[in-house]
């Protein structure tokens, strides 16, 4: 009786946004009299980090500083429609809604900036702190607080904007399928180690590598807890969970935790994570959306490295002991299939380039 | 070592990067992470009402079942019952989520009038002044159930003589475009590719089983009336609009006298996007004039709200000696339950994204949303793509065993590369599967040789990847040929369909991929189930409800009765073909009523 190591991959891509598009969503944003930015949506953070997502997104299009902008959401009275959040649509849909609503209130600002300035607008740039200059001369300045007053209480301007974004939606084909799903795509690739024991079924993810290639990282920190839970999620998916363990059977159906098993803080494996970044042509900023696909990899890598281990394949979703032992069973014993990369290395390649990051541990929860 | 790291690999796609940027790429603290926390976030269980009431459902516990009487008498009476709502009070209690952007047709009441398909389907809300009372109450509702057959199994749905499990979808399946059982990918000819003798043939079949979003938080609403004849819902939604839209439609109300208010939500997953909660809170304030709070318990949210729905996949590949995959051909079987929810655009999802990221230049995939009598299924992070990407990327190790090739290998080989035609008839851009390959395996010692470590999604892609090749198509699963070839032993119930009468294609394949026909599965004994509602008893007839408002609503039109064939209130319009100007006009309440 042994335990067997394995190592499994895979690779996956993702589509951005509502299938078929015609999925809008609106964003509104102002100013206050002192040059603090309001931005209005209706969208809803999930904890993925939408608000924060937009807010940069706002302060980079108007060229403030990300302090002098706050995102006022999810009110019904306040916010313009926005389809909602799922489908990977957060960052890109509202994120280019905010950009165009962003980028008419910055006109406004530096149409009133010119004024006071007695220059062309077309002349100013931002420093993204706080101040408008006209390019290459930075002594011929103003702040955006003073530009915002100005506006409001000697130009009468409003500093506000209005976006939308909508992708058209696209038709099917019945014959062929033939269609505009979405307008870009994430990717990613992953490798699971893990350990079976051959006399119990039981399975042990021992480490995870990846690479999720994101567009643009808009938030690194906010994309690492996207990738680290979702991979957790990704591993519960592959080994732990469903509400119909007997599938199509409806019996047994579990009705609290102490039944619907997810994988516990001893169960978490290690993460290493790479992130590339390809910016998508039409992605704000060319971010596309790492929160959805991030989990997808991880539940073939997980099958296809217990069949390097033991020999066995389960096509059936989750990966339960029970299957593996009866896999096990019905091969006359367990047939390790070799490891990719031979013995378990002392050292992890590559891992002299990786962050030490001693405070991104795991991270096992959910919502 | 960390127990994670993370790494940001620059120096890949960095010529198409604009790096000038300020706020873009900080790691910005969150604008609400002190509120969180602290505890301080509200959530919509934070926002406190005097005298607010609770609601609780009264399930079924039959996955299929005719409703003879419901006998609330006794619940009434109850100390802290305030009202019973029954499906009558439900002013259009007929809906499909997906009306909103006028895909598909209504098949799901918000209760359940005359007909239960799952376990757990609502028939009737006590609202009271304590969730203990709305639960003491619910338990004490009588129903007379006519038990009926059922069927479980998406296969069995299909198969002749199956139970219809939706009177709206006869034929246990959503019909795309008006023409066909399921969503069809056509682009080359993947018979004439599996014939060929320099190929090995690899087949599988793969099976996803019902997942849990399982947030933190349970799914849950609270309305009460506002002022100047307003209804103010503080809701867990993920989808702002979708829930108010829904339940303006529900409720025959214009949008401008319901005020939403989501924000902070304790997980979601794509569990929260159903909109079940917040009509039936809506309703409860307008009928009792009180606040009302719908709330799942752990339970509910496990059995009754709907998970990520099970899926099976059957693939076959052909794949020459060098590895190159030549052809790749898919059935799936989406199982959404009783009810379409967001299941029939899950499956045009998932047709629009096979064969995976590869290149193959015969693809074809039959993709069928098949109605059964569970719990419906809805949205779950990486809906319509996690459960066939699990057998894609299985099927990959299978065909890499096959071809004597490494995996990641095969894979870099068979990646889709800048310029290539994809199956859904778009080139594709922007691609970067190769590059994650090439750094996963890096990363993790997994040794792949210099020509796949050299290559590029921006490299080699195009020329003739890029050609649309000659396709052959097939009316299989067409409705409307479909009586040719029905059985004559199911007269009742519509039969399942099948294939239509033979394709004029040379090499008919259907033997391998035709709908599976089986015999009609044998109504398994129906078995009760957690949810408290006491089996058929003999009950007196049903008082009339308590006195409604003045401004109650006339009760809904009852659903057609199972085996009668669908008779759209208005003409259907196909498909996706949304009207233009008037795609979101439900939202104000006004549409399909």
């Amino acid at each position: 009786m042994a335990r067997h190591p394995g190592r499994g991959f895979a690779a996956i891509n993702y589509p951005i946004g509502m299938n078929l598009g015609g999925d809008p969503s609106q964003a509104l944003v102002h100013s206050n009299p002192d040059g603090k930015f309001m931005v209005s949506l209706s969208s809803i953070d999930l904890g993925q980090g939408m608000k924060s997502v937009t807010r940069q997104i706002a302060a980079e299009t108007l060229g403030v500083p990300v302090a002098d902008v706050y995102v006022d959401t999810a009110d019904s009275d306040t916010g313009p429609h926005c389809m909602g959040s799922f489908a990977s649509r957060g960052t890109h849909r509202v994120g280019n809604a905010v950009i165009a609503a962003a980028e008419e209130a910055r006109a406004v600002m530096l149409e009133a900036a010119a004024e006071e300035l007695e220059v062309n607008a077309a002349d100013l740039e931002t420093d993204g702190a706080g101040g408008i200059h006209v390019k290459g001369a930075p002594s011929r300045a103003i702040s955006t607080a003073e530009a915002c007053l100005a506006a409001q209480f000697k130009q009468g301007r409003t500093v506000s904007g209005r976006g939308i974004f909508l992708i058209p939606p696209s038709d099917v084909d019945a014959e062929t399928g033939e269609m505009s799903p979405v307008s870009c795509y994430a990717h990613a690739a992953l490798v699971v180690d893990v350990e079976v024991d051959d006399e119990t079924g039981e399975l042990t993810v021992t480490e995870m590598n990846s690479a999720y290639e994101v567009g643009r990282a808009l938030n690194p920190r906010l994309v690492e807890q996207q990738l680290v839970g979702g991979a957790w999620m990704g591993m519960s998916h592959a080994a732990w969970e469903t509400t119909e363990p007997y599938y199509p059977d409806r019996r047994a159906g579990p009705e609290d935790f102490n039944a619907y098993l997810m994988p516990g803080p001893g169960d978490v494996a290690p993460h290493h994570i790479a992130i590339l970044e390809r910016p998508a042509p039409d992605g704000p900023y060319g971010g596309k959306g790492p929160g959805e696909m991030c989990a997808n990899p991880v539940l073939p890598a997980v099958a296809n490295a217990v069949y390097n281990a033991v020999g066995v394949r389960i096509d059936e979703l989750p990966i339960t002991p029970e299957k593996i032992l009866r896999g096990i069973r019905a091969n006359g014993g367990a047939r390790p299939q070799g490891r990719p990369g031979g013995e378990r290395a002392q050292g992890r390649p590559g891992g002299e380039r990786a962050q030490e990051r001693p405070g991104s541990g795991a991270n096992g929860g959910r919502g | 070592m960390a127990f994670n790291t993370v790494e940001m690999r620059k120096e890949f796609f960095a010529e198409e990067r604009d790096e000038s940027l300020k706020e873009i790429g900080q790691p910005t603290r969150r604008q609400d992470i002190l509120g969180h926390v602290t505890g301080r976030s509200p959530f919509f269980d934070d926002h406190r009402f005097d005298g607010l009431l609770h609601l609780r459902c009264v399930r079924s516990p039959h996955h299929h079942a005719r409703i003879r009487r419901v006998d609330t008498a006794a619940a009434e009476r109850m100390p802290g019952v305030v009202r019973i709502l029954h499906p009558g009070d439900v002013p259009h209690n007929l809906n499909t989520l997906l009306s909103l952007i006028g895909f598909g047709r209504d098949d799901e009441p918000l209760l359940a009038p005359d007909t239960v398909r799952y376990v757990g389907e609502p028939v009737c809300a006590v609202i009271a002044e304590s969730e203990r009372a709305a639960r003491e109450a619910a338990a004490a509702v009588r129903v007379d159930w006519e038990v009926l057959a059922h069927v479980l199994d998406p296969e069995e749905a299909l198969a002749p003589g199956a139970p219809v499990v939706n009177p709206v979808w006869p034929r246990n399946v959503f019909e795309y475009h008006d023409k066909y059982t399921h969503q069809k990918l056509r682009f080359g000819d993947v018979e004439a590719a599996f014939a060929r003798r320099d190929v090995t043939l690899v087949e599988g079949r793969y099976q996803m089983s019902p997942i849990e979003q399982a947030p933190t938080e349970t799914c849950g609403a609270i309305a009460a009336p506002e002022t100047n004849d307003r209804f103010v819902c503080y809701t867990s939604t993920q989808a702002l609009f979708f829930s108010l839209g829904t339940t303006a439609k529900l409720l025959s109300l214009p949008s401008s006298r319901l005020h939403f208010v989501g924000g902070t939500v304790g997980g979601g997953f794509g569990g929260k996007v159903d909109s079940l909660h917040e009509p039936l809170a809506v309703l409860g304030a307008m009928l009792t004039g009180r606040p009302v709070k719908y709330a799942w318990d752990r339970a509910e949210e496990m059995q009754v709200g709907a998970p990520r729905g099970a899926e099976r996949w059957y693939l076959k590949d052909a794949v020459t000696r060098d590895g190159r995959i030549v052809a790749r051909r898919f059935r799936g079987y989406f199982d959404c339950g009783a009810y379409t929810r967001l299941s029939s655009y899950a499956v045009q999802k998932a047709t629009a994204h096979l064969p995976g990221p590869y290149t193959i230049p015969n693809v074809s995939a039959d993709t069928y949303c098949v109605f059964t009598n569970r719990t419906p299924a809805t949205a779950m992070r990486g809906f319509g793509i996690t459960g066939v990407d699990f057998a894609i990327e299985c099927h990959m190790d299978k065909v890499a065993e096959a071809a004597g090739l490494d995996p990641v290998e095969l894979r870099i080989l068979n990646a889709y590369r800048d310029g290539d035609m994809k199956a859904h008839r778009r080139v594709a851009k922007n691609t970067a599967l190769i590059e994650c390959c090439q750094v996963a395996a890096e990363k993790a010692g997994w040794p792949v040789r210099p020509e796949f470590a050299a290559a590029s999604s921006l490299r080699d892609g195009g020329g003739a990847r890029a050609e649309i090749p000659t396709t052959r198509t097939d009316e299989d699963g067409r409705i409307d040929g479909a009586p040719a070839t029905r059985p004559a032993a199911a007269p009742a119930a519509p039969a399942p369909s099948r294939p239509a009468a033979p394709a004029p294609a040379p090499t008919p394949a259907r033997d391998v991929y035709g709908l599976p026909v089986r015999e009609g599965p044998a109504a398994p004994a129906p078995r009760p189930q957690a949810p408290p509602v006491p089996a058929a008893q003999p009950a007196a007839p049903p008082p009339s409800p308590p006195p409604s408002p003045a401004a109650s609503p006339p009760p809904a039109p009852p659903a057609p009765a199972a085996g009668e064939p669908y008779k759209p209130a208005e003409p259907f319009t196909r498909g996706v073909k949304r009207p233009g100007g008037h795609r979101f006009s439900s939202l104000s309440g006004t549409r399909r009523r």
